[in-house]
């Protein structure tokens, strides 16, 4: 199906792995480790946590016009335990905090976070008594998409560099 | 001249200002009301923060002003325009079958930052004294339920007052279960 080489597999490992002198686990373990990868990375369902105006940059990201199915992200899911990817979209205020990480807490593992907009990152302009100053105070972060709101290309280029960080992270397997 | 022409009638509809209701409030509440005037075409009173629910009720029952809806209830900190006393109330009354609108001030001290409800005039006043004691730290006396409303629980001070420190940070809170 693939003629003789196996699309997800860099070529130098392979040779590597036939050598025996990879450093690798076994030859079994790192090849199920990259399909693993692979199909976790083309599997992604979201948990659209949308709090403020970049939902609707969001919701113009997942329509028909931009297309994140095309990236396997086109099934958001409205239950944190059957999601793999937290998106948090919009202003985080202390207030919600809270609520951001029972969410978080709720999502089974293997599980990522996206930070959607400048506000999720930073703050973003909001420098009060009521913003969190970005996310990564209460939860981990994978991806930082920056932008009041993010282009919708911005948005496809942190899809494609989670699925990069989930193809070349270790698969536990949970 | 049997009838005012239309035209008149509506321009006077839009204008919604009305001065003769500031004349039956000074006339009904003497020593109450302690000032009225007609600032940019609106019809505005000063009234002494205790005599707010008397004066509000005869307001909202009184065909003359009919007053049914409480349009907004708000406060203002007047920290650093030194004016004293340091808060104030302000009430947006409308009427909707005549029309008209009403803006009605009471001062607040500082030292003693009490006022009494307008729950039992108009419900709506609920939510809106919530959001005052929230902010401003302003008490109402016969609230039924005066807790924070936008802020949360564990929350120190009251971020709307000009002393609140501008780039004060306060503790996280925690999952509740």
């Amino acid at each position: 199906m693939f003629g003789n080489k196996v699309p997800w597999i860099g070529t130098d490992r392979i040779i590597n792995m036939a050598l025996g002198n990879s450093g690798l686990p076994s030859f079994l373990t790192s090849k199920l480790d990259v399909a693993i990868g692979w199909a976790r990375k083309y599997s992604i369902f979201q948990y659209p946590f949308v709090t403020a105006c970049c939902g609707m940059e969001y919701m113009a990201t997942a329509c028909s016009h931009y297309d994140v199915d095309r990236f396997g992200a086109g099934l958001p899911r409205f239950s944190p335990r059957q999601a793999d990817v937290l998106f948090v979209v919009g202003t985080i205020s202390h207030k919600m905090a809270p609520v951001l990480k029972t969410i978080y807490d709720q999502m089974c593992d293997p599980k990522w976070v996206v930070a959607f907009g400048v506000c999720t990152c930073t703050g973003g302009f909001y420098d009060n008594y009521a913003t969190v100053m970005g996310i990564d105070t209460i939860i981990p972060v994978d991806v930082y998409i920056p932008g009041c709101p993010p282009r919708p290309e911005t948005v496809l280029d942190g899809l494609i560099k989670l699925q990069e960080k989930i193809q070349h992270q270790r698969q536990e397997i949970v | 001249m049997s009838s005012l022409p239309p035209s008149t009638t509506l321009a006077a509809e839009q204008k919604q200002t009305s001065p003769e209701v500031l004349t039956v409030l000074a006339n009904q509440f003497p020593g109450k009301v302690q000032s009225t005037c007609v600032n940019l075409g609106d019809s505005e009173a000063m009234v002494t923060r205790e005599a707010v629910p008397e004066i509000m009720r005869f307001l909202r029952d009184d065909k003359r002003t009919d007053f049914k809806m409480l349009a907004d209830l708000t406060a203002v900190d007047r920290l650093k325009l030194d004016v004293q006393p340091r808060f104030q109330m302000v009430y947006h009354l409308y009427s909707v079958r005549l029309k008209h609108r009403l803006r009605i001030k009471a001062d607040v001290p500082e030292e003693d930052p009490v006022v009494p409800s307008l729950v039992p005039v108009w419900p709506i006043a609920n939510w809106f004294e919530r959001e005052v004691w929230d902010m401003f730290g302003i008490r109402f006396t016969g609230h039924p339920n005066l807790k924070r409303i936008l802020m949360y629980e564990e929350f120190k001070g009251h971020p709307l007052r000009k002393d609140y420190p501008v780039n004060a940070r306060q503790p996280k809170i925690g999952p509740r279960n």
